[in-house]
């Protein structure tokens, strides 16, 4: 089976079934299958192939939805890219996958224009919205241009053939690396289906759910709503963000939501609503990941949706989801992350790779067809993670946190075996921090740490000195930063410090900087 | 308060707040979300800032895209708290 065929076998049994909402624009399954049957025949036309990587950068839309299906059905893999992504690491990410395709905004397009000369392996680039003006400028870049309005009216409806398999590449999702440089994440189409079908067994999803989105398609917890949806036949509301409870909480009860998945965040943000006067009848479940949600929060969300099952899950991108705890748990080990999920096998092992008894402080180990294959082009970094398992030739993934189990079983996150800082959920580098704070003028030195954050899991901390005679403000340094990261790598504090602790040999001592700022 | 007072106070609050300083063509009719200048907790710091800055009262069912996801929306939405207050 392959990925595409989530939304095919939707359209074969529910033609006429709302499967997306956006805004006030409802579609049936029928009309999003044709449309991304015919982006996938201009893509095929425009030169995409078997295996080729298509980028789609937009916000959450039915562009971004029906893209992600035509680059399946073309043979091709999709990467998704938060649609806060600045230029640079957007060409960055061009160039190290090799994409031969964009699908863009014009308005985006318009922020890209420095990349069309940068990008030598990109040769077509599909606009959505885009006026005449900003369709030329990418073609002056040396682009294809192909409209997305245009496809839309005209072209082939029926599904092109079939040339994948399912240990075919279906997606590149790029995480934090070590080394500062984003990694391309590679899931085939085995390792989507086998997550999905294992999430939506816990979470008992069935066609009759309709599930409400706000996290971006670029980050796996929301393409995965996206996705079991389509694998169940179910609904599901796309929003671009949780801005304005009001309207979303209207709009969870007036479209009859059944599955409302949640990030800390957005959980602090309902926590500080009066929600006395709203009743949520057909609200059956809230999932939070990213980070663990404080336990007072989860005490008062129970309290505020007492027939709501919650459940608080734990994942890496590398496997999209290692567990969840049954919400029947909850009140027994609240600060537990729980189990495996069904067809899946997950163990702490000591540093010889043994595995440990419980109680025993080890590094989590994940044995399971959602593993991914590896970091794109990216063989050492692999090697690190993917290390042979029980069965010849398999790999299993060593995710480098820390974690204890119970007696029965139960997993509690326990830190980081790197210095890689886990913010809103995300992984970020503090390496790739600090080298875009060491490239502002009047920067000596800068070490980036996360610190306890009760929302935020960890919050960003760039701690600097900076050079004789150099004036530099916090509002600097975040500007700086705000135009060459994304919005959650961006440190939330700003500290100046006249000199950095060193170690013996004479490199800044991260240690010791957090110890500073536990104390201080 | 003027009203070209309260525009040019609200646009300040907003190119400091949540683009540190550094307005870079933000346009008054543009929307702060698409743009990706506010997101769900820079709404709430909005909120408290219109609150404490004009002593108006935000009402939850205020907070909704027409009051506040432009400059020119804000601005229209304060003129309108303020007047109905006087």
């Amino acid at each position: 089976m392959q990925l595409e065929q989530f939304l095919e076998h939707s359209a074969e049994r529910f033609p006429d079934k709302v499967a997306l909402i956006t805004g006030n624009d409802r579609y049936t399954y029928r009309q999003i299958d044709e449309e991304a049957n015919r982006l996938a025949h201009a893509l095929i036309a425009s030169g995409v192939q078997r295996g080729d990587r298509v980028v789609i950068f937009l916000p959450n839309s039915l562009e971004t939805v029906v893209s992600i299906f035509a680059t399946l059905k073309a043979g091709a893999v999709f990467v998704v890219l938060n649609s806060t992504t600045k230029s640079d690491k957007v060409t960055y990410i061009l160039n190290n996958c090799r994409a031969t395709a964009l699908v863009t905004s014009g308005t985006k397009a318009d922020s890209l224009s420095t990349c069309w000369a940068d990008t030598p392996y990109l040769q077509s680039v599909f606009l959505t919205g885009a006026s005449e003006s900003q369709a030329k400028a990418v073609q002056s870049g040396g682009k294809q241009v192909g409209s997305f309005e245009e496809v839309r009216k005209s072209g082939n409806n029926s599904s092109p053939m079939k040339k994948c398999i399912d240990i075919d590449l279906a997606a590149l999702i790029y995480t934090s690396g070590s080394t500062g440089r984003p990694k391309g994440v590679m899931v085939t189409h085995l390792n989507i289906i086998s997550a999905a079908t294992s999430i939506s067994t816990y979470l008992e999803n069935t066609s009759d759910d309709i599930v409400i989105n706000f996290l971006p398609l670029g980050f796996d917890y929301g393409l995965y709503q996206l996705l079991m949806m389509f694998k169940m036949g179910g609904t599901l509301v796309l929003h671009d963000s949780f801005a304005f409870p009001n309207v979303a909480i209207d709009k969870i009860i007036r479209e009859k939501v059944t599955g409302f998945p949640i990030v800390p965040t957005i959980s602090a943000i309902l926590l500080q609503m009066d929600l006395s006067k709203y009743n949520f009848p057909n609200l059956r479940y809230i999932s939070n990941t990213a980070a663990a949600l404080p336990v007072e929060h989860i005490r008062k969300l129970r309290a505020l949706f007492p027939h709501v099952k919650l459940f608080s899950m734990y994942g890496l991108t590398e496997c999209k989801r290692v567990s969840y705890l049954p919400p029947d748990q909850l009140d027994i080990r609240p600060t537990s992350v729980g189990r495996g999920m069904p067809n899946e096998e997950v163990y702490v092992v000591d540093e010889n790779g043994a595995r440990v008894g419980s109680g025993i402080i080890g590094e989590l180990v994940i044995r399971g067809s959602n593993v991914m294959k590896g970091y794109w082009e990216l063989p050492e970094e692999t090697a690190h993670c993917l290390k042979p398992g029980p069965l010849p030739g398999e790999r299993v993934l060593y995710s480098g946190d820390l974690f204890r189990t119970d007696e029965e079983g139960y997993l509690y996150f326990v830190g980081r075996k790197d210095d890689i800082i886990k913010t809103r959920g995300e992984k970020v580098s503090p390496r790739e921090v600090e080298d875009v704070i060491y490239a502002l003028d009047g920067v000596a030195e800068v070490a980036v740490i996360g610190v306890p954050d009760p929302i935020l899991g960890s919050a960003i901390k760039a701690v600097l000195t900076v050079r004789p005679g150099a004036q530099l403000t916090k509002q600097d340094v975040l500007r700086h930063c705000a135009a060459r990261l994304e919005d959650f790598m961006v440190p939330k504090i700003v500290e100046f410090q006249a000199s950095l602790p060193k170690t013996e040999t004479g490199k800044i001592s991260k240690r010791a900087i957090k110890v500073g700022a536990q104390e201080g | 308060m003027q009203t070209i007072d309260i525009e040019s106070e609200i646009y300040k609050f907003v190119v400091d707040s949540f683009m540190f300083g550094q307005a870079a063509g933000l346009a008054y009719d543009e929307s702060l979300l698409q743009r990706g200048v506010i997101d769900s907790t820079g709404v709430l710091e909005l909120v408290s800032f219109l609150q404490e800055n004009f002593n108006i009262t935000v009402e939850d069912n205020e907070i909704i895209p027409t009051n506040l996801e432009t400059i020119n929306g804000i601005v229209a939405y304060v003129n309108k708290k303020l007047n109905g207050k006087s």
